[in-house]
């Protein structure tokens, strides 16, 4: 945490790209993402744990596609015709790695002020804390900005 | 992607080569002593290392290998004989020379003790060695004449690949005085002239105590295509006793006499042996026929081809839904194309092992020297071909494999002869081709595997019960357990580093197997079975449930329909009776969890998994595909099941069964399935 506020300290604010995941709005850093597709046929891996049930075709490579939804006890509803995939780099283990990101909705790209964001509170929030980096605001709206690395980190352990 | 070339790396690839060529040289000599080809090959490489090292600035190799050059010399001219000791520091300055081109500027004193060594071991070995100036009036005197007429020309496209002809002359010089007349004859007129080709010949009236062979030294590198005859000749070079044959010889004063060498007759005239000559034609093709290219582009191409490959079936997929005979036509064609231009791609990246067998020729002449055991070492099928990211990912697996073979397996002398066998241990390396695979096999006669004391150590490490009854061949893969050793001490060679279970990764990493078969008191074999190569197969494309799986082919036997009494059986026996033989089956439905309702007739594929035959059930068999396989990314590493996956014609993602895997996987939660059953009975 003390380490990404210094890094958005420098800018003072957040470059995001803001998905709505049932009836929340997660923020993911632009410069992650690489593309936004619509839904393609996804393969499922039997016996992989939910959270990366898939395999999707982006381009000729074969990416895993993550459910966010999962690690936040959502309900997974099946894909309707507002559904994209958030195609993004992330870094596991020093490894630069791509992974689709499934996305009731795509919302837009913004900033966010990094002294809006907050630190998650200890109460009043069902999910895991550590998946969380910060809830941000937008208007009159919260921002969940999730801590990828912890989620991907925990996926693959 | 760089275009610029250092030439410093260029070189230093060159003298690795050269310095790999040098050793199997010196590996060779010490089994044949006293080859003169190979003793010449070892000068040549050794000379080429002088040569470019000091044209590319590596001015400690160029003084550290004229020393040993030097050294060595006295062995070509047959005043020292080859021993395994000289092999050995021979060897160690090989080593030196390669220290010295990674990392120059660093090694430099520690090249002088193992010139020491080298001198000392040349000096005293073999014949006695006279006084170099002795030994060179004795060769003198041999050749029976101190005055030489060499004629020469170099082959016509000598200049285009670099031969200058004034350094030989300067070279001849070196060896004494001598005269020089240029030969014209063959330049042709003006218009019909190409100013690139040599058209000039020499002849050399050359005064010199230095013999014959030096003389053929200095030819030593370009004698491959040029015309040259050495021949003793009477007179002396002041007398000019020689002939000119045109009228316009230029360089030189020239008084006509009769020509000296028909009358002392051309003893030792010596032509360039038919062999040597033949040698160096087919080194020389080897150069011109090939090519060095950086292995990323290989792989690039290879990826690109793999793309190539995913977008022809798709094409073939719509051509075949299409009415359109032009397209259809178009499909096929490019379907040929791409599995041509697949199979060459493939043949590019493939390589014959023997490039890696070379390098452990080394190793066990280290190993048997250190450990003070004799070794044979024999290898055969070198020419068996592997793709080259495979090779290379072989070597430590081997050289582990090796070095048991040696510490563990073969005993020491005094063992052996008490054991009743010969005193020199045997290890054979061998590869052969087996369908779609490499079978690659390290036996050795020693003392075997033991199961006892195998056993011992399992049950000590809690990884068998006590009582529990194992069969051999189970047992033995216990060694593959990490942190498993039944080395009672550590030597210096193994017991530690890399240990089986590193070896057995590796080799299941790509996508092989490894097996151990030992006879008590008679040797262990392990044989490496491994895929021709890791970047395509043949897939068997099978449906389960929504899901489509790919099989390879080389694992799939036979496809049988599930006969309704079987499928019937509910889960309380599944097995099927194959001609007479019991094979028992996994339903993919329920390894994988499908709940999707099955297909009326299911369907049998029958694959081998290591020993075993066993049934996999799916609910449709598809057909056979190319499979390009593309590895699953981290996030999935858990899955164990899938090996990899792929893209399918119509843009999915299909994945790729791991066949052994999935069989233990079976096993597995088929065990869970028993104990639960039998906690419900209870």
């Amino acid at each position: 945490m003390s380490i990404e506020k210094a890094k958005v300290g420098e800018t003072g604010r957040m470059n995001v790209l803001t998905i709505g995941l049932q009836h929340e709005t997660f923020a993911l850093p632009a410069e992650s993402v690489r593309e936004i597709l619509d839904v393609v046929p996804i393969t499922e891996v039997p016996n992989a744990r939910a959270f990366v049930g898939g395999l999707i075709n982006v381009r000729g490579r074969v990416v895993p596609l993550a459910d966010l939804r999962v690690m936040f006890g959502m309900d997974r509803p099946p894909p309707d015709k507002d559904t994209r995939i958030v195609v993004i780099e992330i870094d596991l283990d020093g490894e630069p790695t791509i992974a689709g990101i499934l996305a009731d909705r795509v919302r837009d790209v913004t900033d966010i002020e990094a002294a809006s964001i907050e630190e998650s509170p200890k109460v009043g929030m069902r999910w895991p804390a550590e998946y969380v980096r910060g809830i941000g605001k937008k208007g009159d709206e919260f921002i969940i900005v999730p801590d990828m690395a912890r989620i991907f980190g925990a996926a693959e352990n | 992607m760089s275009i610029g070339i250092d030439p410093a790396e260029t070189f230093r690839q060159e003298a690795r080569e050269l310095l790999d060529a040098l050793e199997q040289s010196l590996l060779d000599l010490e089994q044949t002593p006293d080859s003169h080809d190979l003793v010449d090959a070892s000068f040549r490489a050794l000379h080429t290392l002088k040569g470019s090292g000091s044209m590319f600035g590596f001015d400690e190799v160029a003084d550290f290998v004229h020393e040993f050059e030097t050294a060595f010399d006295k062995v070509r001219k047959g005043r020292s004989a080859i021993s395994t000791g000289l092999v050995t520091v021979a060897l160690a300055a090989r080593d030196h020379i390669q220290k010295l081109i990674e990392q120059p500027g660093q090694h430099a004193p520690a090249g002088r003790p193992i010139l020491e060594a080298l001198r000392k071991i040349v000096d005293t070995d073999g014949a006695p060695a006279p006084e170099p100036a002795v030994a060179a009036v004795a060769d003198a005197s041999a050749t029976a004449g101190k005055t030489w007429r060499i004629v020469f020309r170099l082959p016509d496209d000598a200049l285009a690949f670099g031969t200058n002809p004034l350094l030989l002359l300067d070279e001849l010089r070196e060896l004494g005085p001598c005269r020089v007349t240029a030969l014209t004859d063959r330049i042709p007129m003006l218009e019909t002239m190409e100013p690139t080709l040599a058209y000039l010949g020499w002849e050399v009236i050359l005064e010199t105590d230095g013999g014959l062979e030096k003389i053929e030294d200095v030819f030593m590198f370009i004698r491959d295509g040029m015309e040259l005859s050495i021949e003793p000749g009477a007179g002396t070079v002041a007398g000019g006793a020689d002939v000119a044959r045109t009228p316009d010889a230029v360089s030189e004063p020239v008084a006509t006499t009769k020509e000296s060498s028909s009358a002392a007759p051309a003893v030792r005239g010596a032509k360039v042996k038919a062999k040597d000559a033949t040698a160096a034609a087919s080194s020389a093709d080897r150069g011109g026929s090939s090519m060095r290219v950086a292995a990323e582009r290989l792989d690039e191409l290879m990826d690109r081809v793999g793309e190539l490959v995913i977008a022809q079936s798709r094409l073939t997929q719509i051509a075949s839904a299409s009415n359109d005979l032009n397209l259809k036509n178009v499909a096929e064609e490019l379907e040929r194309l791409a599995s041509g231009l697949r199979d060459t791609t493939m043949g590019i990246r493939m390589v014959p092992i023997g490039s890696l067998f070379g390098r452990f020729r080394r190793l066990v002449h280290d190993l048997s020297h250190d450990l003070g055991k004799e070794i044979e070492f024999v290898t055969t099928g070198e020419e068996t071909e592997l793709d080259k990211t495979m090779i290379e990912r072989l070597a430590d697996p081997l050289v582990h494999l090796i070095r048991n073979s040696i510490d563990h397996g073969i005993e020491s002398p005094d063992k052996r002869l008490a054991a009743g066998k010969g005193e020199r241990g045997r290890v054979k390396l061998s590869a052969t081709h087996s369908g779609a695979e490499v079978a690659i096999s390290i036996s050795d006669d020693g003392k075997g595997l033991d199961a006892q004391r195998i056993r011992a150590k399992a049950e000590e490490a809690g990884l068998i019960a006590p009582d529990a009854k194992i069969a051999d061949a189970e047992l033995y893969q216990m060694i593959f357990h990490p942190g498993f050793s039944t080395a009672g001490e550590i030597t210096s060679v193994s017991g530690r580093g890399v240990g089986m279970d590193v070896v057995k990764r590796t080799i299941e990493g790509l996508r092989g197997s490894i097996d151990l078969s030992t006879r008590h008191g008679e040797g262990t074999t392990a044989t490496l079975r491994l895929p021709l190569t890791l970047a395509i197969i043949e897939g068997m494309l099978v449906r389960v449930g929504n899901g489509r799986y790919s099989i390879p082919l080389s694992a799939v036997e036979e496809c049988v329909e599930l006969p309704p009494a079987a499928d019937l059986g509910d889960q309380g026996r599944n097995f099927l009776n194959i001609r007479g033989s019991l094979v028992p089956f996994l339903r993919l439905r329920e390894l994988f969890k499908t709940t999707t309702p099955p297909d009326p007739y299911q369907k049998v594929v029958i694959v081998a998994a290591g020993d075993a035959r066993v049934g996999l059930v799916v609910d449709q068999i598809i057909g056979n595909s190319q499979t390009v396989i593309k590895s699953l990314s981290k996030l999935h590493a858990d899955v164990e099941t899938f090996s990899g996956a792929t893209i399918l014609g119509d843009g999915t993602v299909a994945l790729i069964l791991d066949v052994m895997n999935l069989v233990s996987f079976g096993q597995k939660l088929e065990g869970r399935l028993r104990s639960e059953h039998l906690r419900r009975a209870a």
